[in-house]
């Protein structure tokens, strides 16, 4: 099996700057305008802004499909301007909204064409591609043989994510590739995407106009204003806790603070101990320990510590074994990945104080709070920082 | 027609088989000779006009005209020059499917989806690879549309060349030119018959043949 981890390239945008229509005319405004940005190897940056602010075009310049008027790209510190056109191209991979896949070839020829033309052999091409289907969760044994127009939207977007990654590419250029595709779809390849990246860990630049996606999407966001001038290149986190304009706040919208919540996840927090209670056990014990805490319900479980209900101490008998019974529904269930925003949303739709924390197997590791949440938002620090090994938009470059 | 003469003489087809099977073979060179050849310099035209799409006016302005020369003023105009050889029936043959091929090429040139041809461009192919692995293709079902259209043209055309090919290479129109000449229907009406059954099996063709080239194409939704 070909090894699809641990290759990737820093990528630089140093000084670059696009003028359509000739360099010659001065007059002309700029698509991108001395974009300089400094994107650490194995990270997703996210280019967001609003409609032709220049997103694509910086993209495209990277894979030269369209030159920069002046500036330079570095892709793992060498000028892309000076790589041979197909030897660059053949070693990032593309991905776009429309996906561009070829309607005469099936899937798998399609996932196949970058190593077609880096001259593998047959063998090799299907077995990778094979692979590549797998890893996008595509079954090959039902999709290889079908051709593009006989696939959904949403498997369309799969097939050309593994095409881009069929050679193993340590970049990836992706614009709007979960754009054509409706929310839940969207959502469902967002995070199998997410998950896909951290095996593979490859450099990507990533075009959206959605600020969720970005948010969601980003170990670095890059936000353009019309001009091709970047706002802000920072984390999620920095983005939304201190906007570096009025522009950027207002992009990123007036929920900040929620779109915060969306960074962090239940892990993050210090989980309340559950009082819990085995099925079984003695009711009369269950009833002291509770009427003695602040918090006088106990959390009955199952022999396996799986939550069955709440009880509230005050109705429990002085004696004989709790029942399964006396357990009234429970509160909402979480697990350790779950953000804070979706875990706050659950506990006000369901009207309680209280979440239940549970692991894979279902058994109870603690309790979170509407109140853990607000403080967790009060302290500021809501995201775990990522690494950035260059300051913002300061180009590294090693010859300096 | 002679006085108490059948309208089909049955024996005198079933004694010259071998004539009208040669008449059929003569017909086949002088439609496949010129589709095939129009065909290679339409492709030419064609990728020349859409990758300079300048050109694309004047080559369509200059088939045009071709295709408006009627075809006995373009033999007489030829036969001074290449005499009575297969030469002099092509060159009109060929100039009249040259209009039909350049459009329908072109069309489907075009037809390629923009993002397809900027994934194959952003994915490494070369200007070459993508025209013959990827335009090529997709512009196939368009090419035969053409093909289809220009043969049968030509089997209709190709029976004007028996003023040129006479015995040597007649086909069908030798065929009706003869029965016309010597009052016997039955040479006339089968060379008419035989030239419309090779149109229809020519159209057919076609169709089979796109099918089994181009599966994509049947797959239902194929737009995308
Ligand atoms: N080939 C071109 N020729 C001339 N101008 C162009 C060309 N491509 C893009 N532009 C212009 O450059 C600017 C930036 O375009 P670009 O496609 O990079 O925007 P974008 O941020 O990707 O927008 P969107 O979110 O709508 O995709 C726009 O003003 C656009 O009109
Ligand atoms: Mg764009």
């Amino acid at each position: 099996m070909e090894s699809s981890a641990g290759r990737a390239a820093t990528v630089e945008f140093d000084q670059v700057s696009k003028r359509y229509g000739g360099s010659a005319k001065a007059g002309t405004p700029a698509a991108v305008n001395d974009l300089s940005l400094s994107i650490p190897a194995g990270r997703i940056c996210v280019l967001v802004g609003p409609s032709g602010c220049g997103k694509t075009t910086s993209l495209k310049m990277v894979n030269r499909l369209i030159e920069p008027t002046s500036g330079r790209i570095l892709l793992d510190g060498v000028d892309a301007a000076g790589r041979e056109l197909t030897e660059l191209r053949r070693g990032i991979g593309y991905v776009i909204q429309q996906t561009g896949l070829f309607p005469h070839q099936t899937v798998v020829e399609n996932v196949g064409t970058v190593p077609r033309l880096l001259g593998w052999s047959g063998a090799r091409i299907r077995e990778r591609s094979e692979e590549l289907l797998g890893l996008v969760g595509l079954d090959p044994a039902k999709y290889s043989r079908r051709f593009p127009s006989q696939l959904s939207g949403g498997e369309r977007q799969r097939v050309g994510v593994a095409r881009a990654l069929a050679a193993d590419p340590p970049i990836m250029l992706m614009d709007e590739p979960f754009g054509a595709v409706d929310p839940i779809v969207r959502e469902r390849l967002q995070d199998e995407f997410l998950r896909l990246q951290e095996e593979l860990a490859k450099t990507i630049l990533f075009v959206t106009h959605d600020i969720d996606e970005a948010i969601k999407m980003g170990d670095l966001v890059a936000v353009f204003e019309i001009g091709g001038k970047v706002a802000q290149f920072g984390t999620p986190a920095e983005l939304l806790a201190s906007p570096a304009s009025d522009f950027v706040a207002r992009f990123v919208g007036t929920d900040r603070g929620l779109k915060r919540l969306a960074l962090s996840r239940v892990a993050d927090l210090t989980l309340h101990a559950a009082p819990t209670a085995v099925v079984g056990s003695d009711a009369g014990e269950a009833r002291r320990r509770g009427l003695a805490a602040s918090f006088q319900f106990v959390l009955l479980t199952d022999p396996a510590n799986r939550p069955l209900g709440w009880i509230d101490a005050a109705t429990l008998p002085e004696s004989g074994p709790l029942t399964e019974a006396l357990a009234n529904p429970t509160s909402p269930f979480v697990n350790k990945r779950t953000t804070l925003k979706d875990a706050l949303s659950l506990l006000l739709d369901s009207d309680v104080q209280v979440g239940i924390v549970t692991d894979r197997t279902g058994a109870v590791q603690g309790l979170v709070t509407v109140d853990m949440i607000a403080e967790r938002m009060r302290e500021g620090h809501i995201a775990p920082a990522y690494l950035v090994d260059a300051p913002p938009g300061a180009p590294a470059d090693p010859a300096e | 027609m002679l006085p108490g003469q059948q309208l089909i003489d049955f024996s005198w087809i079933g004694d010259h088989l071998g004539q009208i099977a040669e008449r059929i073979g003569q017909h086949l060179e002088l439609t496949i000779l010129p589709v095939a050849i129009g065909f290679l310099i339409a492709l030419v035209l064609s990728i020349w006009a859409v990758r300079q799409p300048i050109v694309y006016g004047p080559i369509t302005a200059v088939t045009g005209v071709l295709y408006t020369i009627p075809s006995l003023a373009a033999f007489a105009v030829l036969i001074p020059i290449t005499g009575l050889s297969l030469v002099s029936a092509l060159i009109p043959l060929v100039s009249y499917t040259l209009l039909i091929l350049v459009r329908s090429i072109v069309a489907g040139f075009r037809g390629v989806a923009p993002e397809v041809l900027e994934a194959a461009e952003g994915m490494g192919y070369t200007r070459t690879q993508r025209l013959i692995r990827v335009e090529f293709p997709l512009a196939v079902p368009m090419m035969i549309a053409g093909l289809r259209l220009a043969t049968v043209t030509a089997i209709g055309l190709a029976t004007v060349a028996s003023i040129i090919g006479g015995d040597t290479f007649g086909g069908l129109g030798q065929l009706i030119t003869e029965g016309l000449q010597t009052f016997f229907p039955t040479k006339y009406l089968l060379g008419a018959a035989l030239s419309v059954v090779l149109a229809v099996s020519a159209d057919v063709l076609f169709v089979q043949i796109e099918r089994w080239i181009t599966p994509w194409a049947r797959a239902p939704g194929s737009a995308g």
